[in-house]
């Protein structure tokens, strides 16, 4: 080991990647040792993903230099940087499910015997053989249609194997696949080390990091902070050098009187998603939760709001219990959910912000059946007024709006209604400074007039400074609950990872 | 902060703004034009009148085919379910002698029909598309086994709807008008007509808004199936017989009615005017091109190319609009 130390397979000095309006690296700093397995460590949005992309050839760098095997790096195309032997196993995996092992492996380069015509034989067999060295468990006639995410994983892997990979990116992998097939997952990593492989290993699970881990570096927007054997690090350190940033200050929070508990949330479980969800809010308060992307928050809300369903647990409002099946019982019961994703999930693009905003409610202001034009205009001019929604008419569609209109609409839409509880999904994802904080203070009046508001958010800063209390969720459970004044960044990826 | 730039944008008028305000209005106004040039027998009010009486059955079932558009569905059984519908009303008729009675089975017929067709497409999740086909094919078996083959005759005062005038104006024509305006209010005015939109636009939206997006999806598979019934018995009625393997290429022109008047393919938009212009645009070119004696092989052959026009630019405005929101 100690003879490699000095030889890199893969450097990356000071790289800068500029995405219209931000700079999403800047002054990056990587080196890679062969056969070891180097962690890329940071928070959502520390700019992991842009890295990954610039060395798999995705992105081209503006400036700075890639070195691989002692070469400097031109601009390529992913199908170069492969034949180069950098492989990166996404995230999320595509194969064609259709298709037996050997065909996935071998797509787009099957072996022919006669030009244009597969030579089948000697592909299952040359499969075969990679499998075996790779000791992966499975058939090459095999169809992936029978086999689950973590074997995708491993095909993977042998596919990286099989184009001479010197240098294998992993993207999280282990965010889709069960504690077992972790085992497997480290195991073969191991044995790729020990042929020479480096790994480049993203992750933010802590317990991931000091187990796999040789070297780590650490990224915080878009920045490199440390880089260093794993030995020279404890937990504690690793937690800090990634959150530790200044706050801005967007977040007028105002103290509001708290009063009784609104909803309550008991041992709520959607099989394979999340189990034992217990949790209340409270009138007045704003209830943030925490935890990792995927660690199920938005699940559990999508089935308290009748999105989803869920297959044990309770749902009480105002100490009543109540059956949600789906959207229309929530909203009946005056619970609300502003989502995720807005443009699939939250707006009707091609409408006009008057509809969107009196989509859910639109049966109030009917006579029997016909719309009472009159009295929407006049309430739609309200919540345009009311939340200073930027609009030249009513009549503007919404998808002509600007993220932060767009999702002052959404709130519009549900305050229209007679609501108690508002469940927010990352409420200001993707939205301009000015607009964030004016959602956050529209969010501190809606609690003032006593709305129940729930809130999802990756922001670390938002969540702090929002929040009353903090509930963190991880893979699927509630690790715990922080006050505000025991809430802290530290704490809370403790909790969360 | 960018409030300016965002004033003039939206005062800025593209192509595709107008295209869909008045675009097939302003074809249909050419159309004509050309038509009353191209031949001396189209401007006279036996031809007119006679175009009008054709387009209702298309107009009609492309009222239905508009709410099926606007809320991204497709209906294509129109063919048979014409045949079908129409010869169990004349059934009806010859039956019971009651015309009110074979109007009432109609509809409901059309009703029961479309429910099963939007139970499919909702409870399955089969698509629309191959729904239509079974539909059309046991449709149109079903009647040629119920009749034997053969047309259903003697319906006595049932040919008045189709073939009556209150004053100078055709029966069939008024009912397309009344038509017109109902679907006009249901789509307009009605919390339903909102809903289709919101399904038709954005499903995953609608659903998180408290909306039953099956339920608005069958209900509006009824709808077309009673529109439907309505174009049948009209149909029939106008024949004077029950013909249970008429009905060919009716699918084909109100669907292109429909796109034609702006009714998108990938669902959230469509107005029932703008079928209602799209039927006569395409009964203009029908009329034309039968008094110019044009052969029915060409007749084919430009109808085809009509409706893949209008989805091009059906399509390329969505291109058009998207692109300037990029800008």
């Amino acid at each position: 080991m100690s003879a490699n130390h000095q030889e890199y397979v893969l450097e990356m000095h000071n790289i800068v990647k500029v995405f219209p309006g931000v700079r999403a690296l800047d002054g990056m700093n990587l080196q890679v040792r062969p056969g070891t397995v180097h962690v890329i460590a940071g928070e959502n949005g520390a700019g992991k993903s842009t890295l990954m992309k610039v060395i798999n050839g995705q992105y081209a760098a503006e400036e700075g230099e890639i070195i691989y095997k002692g070469k400097v790096l031109e601009k390529r195309t992913i199908q170069q940087t492969i034949q180069l032997g950098i492989s990166m196993i996404q995230q999320e995996l595509n194969p064609i499910r259709q298709m037996t092992v050997a065909e996935n492996i071998y797509i787009g380069r099957e072996p022919q015997s006669l030009k244009g015509f597969v030579d089948y034989k000697k592909m299952y067999a040359d499969t075969q053989e990679l499998l075996d060295k790779l000791e992966i468990p499975f058939r090459s006639e095999e169809k992936l249609e029978k086999l689950s995410i973590a074997a995708f994983q491993q095909i993977e892997i042998a596919k990286a194997i099989s184009r001479d990979a010197s240098v294998i990116i992993m993207d999280e992998p282990t965010s889709a696949i069960a504690d077992t097939e972790i085992e497997i997952l480290f195991k073969q990593i191991t044995s790729l080390k020990k042929q020479g492989v480096a790994i480049i290993f993203i992750t933010h699970k802590m317990d991931e990091i000091f187990r796999i881990a040789d070297d780590i570096t650490i990224i915080r927007d878009g920045r490199w902070i440390s880089t260093g054997p794993i030995s020279e690090y404890d937990q504690d350190k690793v937690i800090s050098l990634m959150v530790g940033r200044t706050i801005t200050n967007i977040f007028p929070k105002i103290d509001v009187p708290i009063g009784d508990v609104v909803l309550e949330v008991k041992n709520l479980k959607q099989y394979g998603r999340f189990r034992d969800i217990s949790f209340e809010v409270r009138k007045g308060e704003i209830l943030g939760f925490s935890g990792l992307i995927g660690a199920g928050r938005s699940e559990v809300m999508r089935a308290v709001f009748g999105l989803d369903s869920y297959h044990e647990g309770e749902i009480y409002l105002h100490g009543k219990r109540v059956e949600i099946h789906n959207t229309k019982d929530a909203i009946s019961h005056g619970i609300a959910m502003a989502l995720e994703d807005r443009r699939a999930e939250g707006i009707i693009p091609d409408r006009s912000t008057r509809e969107n905003i009196t989509l859910a409610n639109i049966r109030s202001f009917a006579r029997k059946v016909l719309i009472n034009s009159k009295k929407e205009k006049k309430e739609v001019q309200r919540m345009i007024d009311l939340l200073r929604i930027k609009v030249t008419t009513p009549e503007q569609l919404i998808k002509n709006l600007s993220g932060g209109n767009q999702q002052k609409v959404i709130l519009a839409k549900w305050l229209l209604g007679n609501l108690d509880v508002l469940i927010l999904d990352e409420p200001t994802r993707g939205i301009d400074v000015g607009s964030k904080s004016e959602i956050h203070s529209l969010m501190c009046e809606f609690a003032k007039q006593g709305l129940a508001i729930i809130m999802i958010s990756s922001e670390m800063p938002e969540l702090l400074e929002m929040s009353d209390r903090i509930v963190v969720m991880r893979e699927g459970t509630i690790r715990g609950e922080l006050q505000r004044n025991e809430a802290s960044q530290e704490a809370i990826m403790k909790l969360a990872t | 902060m960018n409030d300016p730039v965002k004033a003039s944008r939206t005062k800025k008028v593209s192509f595709g703004d107008i295209y869909s305000k008045y675009g097939v209005m302003l074809i249909l106004v050419v159309i004509f034009i050309a038509a009353s040039f191209l031949s001396g027998n189209f401007l006279t009010q036996a031809n007119l009148t006679n175009v009008l009486r054709q387009i209702v059955v298309i107009t009609i079932v492309g009222f239905g085919g508009t709410f099926i558009l606007i809320s991204a569905q497709i209906n294509i059984a129109y063919d048979a379910l014409l045949a079908a519908i129409g010869c169990l009303a004349c059934i009806t008729v010859v039956k019971t002698q009651n015309v009110f009675l074979a109007v009432g089975v109609g509809i409901l017929i059309g009703a029961c029909i479309g429910w099963i067709y939007g139970f499919l497409v909702t409870f399955f999740n089969i698509p629309a598309f191959i729904v239509g086909l079974a539909i059309n094919t046991i449709a149109r078996g079903a009647i040629l086994m119920i009749t034997g083959g053969r047309n259903v005759s003697k319906l006595g005062n049932f040919s008045v709807i189709g073939q009556g005038y209150i004053g100078p104006v055709p029966i069939p024509v008024i009912i397309m008008f009344v038509l017109l305006a109902v679907c006009w209010v249901i789509l307009n005015k009605t919390c339903f007509g909102r809903h289709v939109f919101a399904v038709g636009g954005n499903p995953g939206a609608a659903e998180a808004s408290g909306i039953n997006v099956k339920s608005v999806i069958r209900r509006v598979y009824v709808l077309d199936g009673v529109l439907t019934a309505v174009a049948a018995i009209i149909f029939m009625s106008r024949l004077a017989s029950g013909q249970p393997s008429a009905g060919d290429g009716y699918a084909f022109d109100a669907i292109t009615a429909a796109v034609v008047g702006g009714a998108s393919i990938s669902g959230g938009s469509g107005n029932v005017i703008g079928t209602i212009i799209g039927a006569a645009i395409v009964g203009v070119i029908n009329n034309l091109m039968n008094l110019m004696n044009v052969h029915s092989y060409w007749q084919q052959i430009v109808k085809g190319v009509i409706i893949l026009l209008a989805v091009i630019i059906d399509v390329q405005t969505k291109k058009a609009t998207s692109k300037a929101k990029k800008d």
